[in-house]
């Protein structure tokens, strides 16, 4: 039992743990938390599913495909839903807009690919208990993505143009960056870590339409634990979201397991907003 | 009512007479139409009107939360699943014995009212999108637990929902129950937000700073609208349950929520008979569509990105087509202010207020005295907004003490300073867009009125005499501004010059004891300097101390009886306007030769 929370509880977490970080990098960005990134976590196991078990393509073709699509729809969600409203941010239409746009596409999922849970393709068969692919596949994407963000943001140009943005956009505008395609940028990528999350922990959670709201929620609770816009927080409040979910699953039952994460998220918000490794906010007059 | 804003309140009573009979004859038909139609005997149309008026009990509360204080429900359809599992448990007796199902009811009702406070804890401190957050995990994590929690809930199977006696038996019985709870909610709901409660949740969400300014506390606010909503909601969902006869979590979409929450943005935010109409609509119309049916949700999202890409407002935003012609006029601030005892004295002694290693404040001594207009001048970054901004109690200074007449200000408290009748402008002004002149300057009035929530809710007598008080003390304010003939105008139709004027009638609704300007001729032309200057010196003399933050050198020397150069957060000279004007260094610093 042991082992399957651990091993259960690692994977979830970092199927969690990079659906915050796709919040984070679409917020560096803009200042937008968007609701797409569970509605990219969850295409990323329709689509994987769609591209190798239905249209028998070869398992390489389809991952690099999904992650397209994933770019592609984070691009739309820049134009579409997120640029028209980055000039009332204040408002927070940016909440509707996205939201809007996420449930549109997970209602053409449902309607042309079933409300049923589908089973997704072993894409290495190989390997049992600890090694089955299952389990080590989200860990190594979510350490490939802290390991390539880490590179992108220390020792590419365009990785610390990222961060000046991130930073202080109208500073970072006056240097003359490229704001508004720096953005689109951080949203194609945004959309690729959040299929990449979505593909690799699909055969756990299943090709499934409703997993949206889901991985909208639970990934989202390791960035109010970890604090806006901090990866490191993200990780690790993801996966100490999916070890504690799992092993309240397996001692106490779903019921608690659900209510004590809700407890633990409203509690961390009134407590620290800012998150429990955050810094304090800026002055509003 | 006094001869000079008589023939001010007949004219805008003429053309509000009309509006509110617009109003009126709505609901009346619609009214009408909810009680006449069981005549068709039409069991088909009772049971879509039956759930319209469900969605309507909750689209009410939710209408308070979204549409007047701004606040992103995404998620509340919770609140009508808590509510039917708990009726529907209780009234089986999957609790224990089986209760009585009006009990029942009854409970999910406060069940609602719990969760609805617990779900919104967070947004009483934190921005927006958290709010939207919880709501959305809330609704997700009821779900799950309602397939978890088999004992109770039935899990994936479900459970009978409750079948109410006589008089409310299922058919018809249970169809005026529906409509009369609908009508109910309507009623209370459209009392709060006619009210200074309404009003004060439009503050919060379109001004939040200028609304603690006025005094009114967010938290308490927002608390018993989450309470009113969450009641709503829950009671919704136990008619819901019975309506239903079995209920299983796949009937508790988060779709639903959606729908609940375009019909109140079709029918605009701030309005109760846009967003029931909405309601009504988006409930019926899936009945005359069949084919459409799969895609309604899909067609019902777009609908929602479309309305925030182009209409942002509602559709009551386009509908404001009001003209105006702005007329000066002198004052009449002695009647504004009422008679007062004029001897406050605000006293500020070795305040220091630190941003990381930048010194805002450093070690500022200042006495503002009533009747008296003390300038605050200095360069930018010199500290004297953030002076105004500690006296507002936004920031709590690193040392230093804040007393009003010798008592201790509490610091980081906004709200509270509206108590101690300290009212004050912004630099920019921060007004409420959407509401009318009028509506605004009455938001500053919030802290004198006496009806509860719970008043306001029943429309009680006391409510309406705080309504009739506050808007002809917010009418007198604006006519000493000059601004009456703008009160029905929405304020964001208003010029800058006019939104500076409008700030300082929201602020003498306070019958302030200490006003606190922050640069308000700014952007002002000459003549309206003039006037501005003949106002701020006519509101000293009635026993107000005020506190002018002004780049303007003229004016300043012009009606300040004592002057503070700030530079560097240090008091850099002080003293009556002739001796700063000779002040070696302040000439060579500030001034100009």
């Amino acid at each position: 039992m042991f082992q399957s929370i651990v091993s259960y509880g690692l994977a979830v977490g970092a199927v969690y743990a990079l659906i915050g970080i796709t919040y984070n990098v679409m917020f560096s960005a803009s200042r937008v938390f968007s609701f797409t990134a569970g509605m990219l976590g969850m295409l990323g196991g329709v689509l994987g599913a769609l591209f190798i078990n239905k249209l028998g393509m070869n398992a390489v073709l389809g991952f690099v495909l999904v992650l397209a699509c994933g770019a592609v729809l984070g691009l739309v969600t820049e134009i579409l839903t997120v640029r028209p409203v980055l000039k009332s941010i204040e408002q927070h239409l940016y909440v509707l807009s996205t939201l809007a746009f996420a449930l549109m596409v997970q209602q053409v999922t449902a309607i042309e690919w079933g409300t049923e849970a589908q089973p997704f393709p072993p894409l290495v068969p190989v390997g049992e208990g600890w090694l089955d692919q299952k389990f080590w596949l989200p860990l190594l994407a979510c350490a490939v993505t802290i390991g390539g963000l880490e590179l992108l943001y220390r020792k590419t140009l365009i990785g610390r143009a990222f961060l000046a943005i991130a930073e202080d956009s109208y500073a970072a505008r006056a240097l003359g960056l490229p704001e508004t395609r720096l953005r689109m940028a951080s949203f194609a990528l945004a959309g690729v870590i959040g299929t990449l999350a979505g593909f690799t922990g699909a055969q756990m959670l299943l090709a499934f339409f409703g997993n949206q709201s889901i991985l909208n929620f639970y990934g989202f609770v390791p960035v109010a634990l970890g604090g806006m816009g901090s990866n490191r927080g993200a990780v690790i409040g993801g996966l100490a979201l999916g070890l504690f979910q799992q092993a309240a699953n397996f001692l106490v039952g779903g019921i608690f397991a659900a209510v004590a994460v809700f407890a633990v998220f409203i509690v961390v918000l009134l407590l620290r907003p800012e998150g429990l490794a955050g810094a304090a906010t800026a002055r509003r007059v | 009512m006094t001869e000079a804003t008589a023939p001010i309140r007949a004219r805008a009573a003429g053309a509000g007479w009309l509006a509110k009979l617009e109003g009126r004859i709505s609901w009346i038909l619609l009214g009408l139409a909810g009680l006449l139609l069981p005549l068709l005997d039409d069991s088909y149309i009772g049971v879509i009107a039956q759930r319209a008026y469900i969605y309507w009990v909750l689209s009410a509360g939710l209408n308070l939360v979204v549409g007047y204080a701004g606040q992103i429900a995404i998620g509340w359809v919770s609140m009508l699943t808590l509510g039917a599992y708990t009726t529907a448990a209780l009234a089986a007796g999957n609790v224990g014995t089986p209760w009585p199902p009006y009990l029942a009811l009854l409970a999910s009702g406060v069940i609602g009212a719990v969760f609805g406070v617990i779900v919104g804890l967070p947004a009483l401190r934190l921005r927006t999108f958290y709010f939207a957050m919880t709501t959305l995990g809330f609704a997700t994590i009821v779900t799950q637990v309602a397939l978890a929690w088999k004992d109770v809930t039935g899990g994936g199977v479900g459970t009978p929902g409750p079948t109410f006696p006589w008089p409310f038996d299922p058919g018809w019985g249970f169809y005026y129950f529906c409509f009369v709870l609908a009508a109910l909610a309507t009623w209370m709901t459209a009392n709060i937000g006619a009210s200074r409660y309404g009003r004060a949740l439009v503050a919060i969400r379109d001004a939040e700073v200028a609304a603690e300014a006025c005094g009114i506390s967010k938290p308490a606010l927002l608390m018993m609208v989450f309470l009113l909503a969450g009641a709503l909601g829950g009671i919704a969902g136990g008619l819901f349950a019975s309506l239903q006869s079995y209920i299983t979590p796949d009937a508790f979409t988060f779709e639903m929520s959606v729908l609940f929450f375009i019909g109140i943005l079709i029918g605009g935010r701030g309005s109760i008979l846009g967003p029931a109409l909405g309601t009504l609509i988006l409930t019926v119309l899936p009945e005359f569509a069949a084919p459409l049916v799969q895609w309604s949700t899909f067609l019902y999202a777009a609908l929602l990105l479309l309305i925030v890409l182009v209409i942002p407002g509602g559709i009551a935003d386009l509908l404001d087509y009001k003209n105006r012609r702005p007329v000066p006029q002198p004052e009449l601030l002695g009647r504004v202010l009422g008679t007062q005892g004029g001897n406050t004295l605000i006293t500020l002694s070795g305040i220091e207020l630190h941003f990381g290693g930048v010194r805002a404040i450093d070690g500022l001594d200042l006495e503002i005295r009533a009747g008296e207009v003390h300038g605050l001048i200095g360069p930018n970054g010199s500290g004297k907004t953030t002076t105004l901004n500690v006296i507002s109690g936004y920031y709590r200074p690193q040392a230093g003490a804040l007393r009003i007449d010798g008592a201790d200000l509490a610091f980081e408290q906004p709200h509270v300073r509206a108590q101690w009748r300290i009212a004050r402008t912004f630099q920019t002004p921060r007004l409420v867009g959407a509401a009318s002149v009028l509506e605004n300057v009455m938001i500053g009035g919030t802290v004198h009125g006496h009806g509860t929530f719970a008043e306001s809710m029943l429309s009680l007598p006391r409510h309406r005499l705080d309504e009739r008080v506050l808007e002809e003390a917010a009418m007198l304010a604006l006519s000493s501004v000059g601004l009456e003939s703008l009160a029905k105008v929405r304020a964001d139709r208003l010029q800058h010059s006019e939104l500076r004027f409008v700030e300082i009638a929201r602020a003498l609704m306070l019958r302030p004891a200490c006003l606190m300007l922050d640069e308000p001729a700014a952007g002002l032309s000459a003549e309206e300097i003039r006037r501005l200057g003949g106002l701020i010196k006519a509101i000293s003399r009635g026993g107000t101390a005020v506190l002018l933050v002004e780049h303007h050198a003229d004016l300043i020397f012009d009606i300040c009886d004592r002057v503070t150069v700030l530079n560097l957060g240090k008091v850099l000279a002080a003293g009556t306007p002739a001796e700063i004007r000779s002040h070696r260094e302040v000439v060579s610093a500030y001034l100009g030769a």
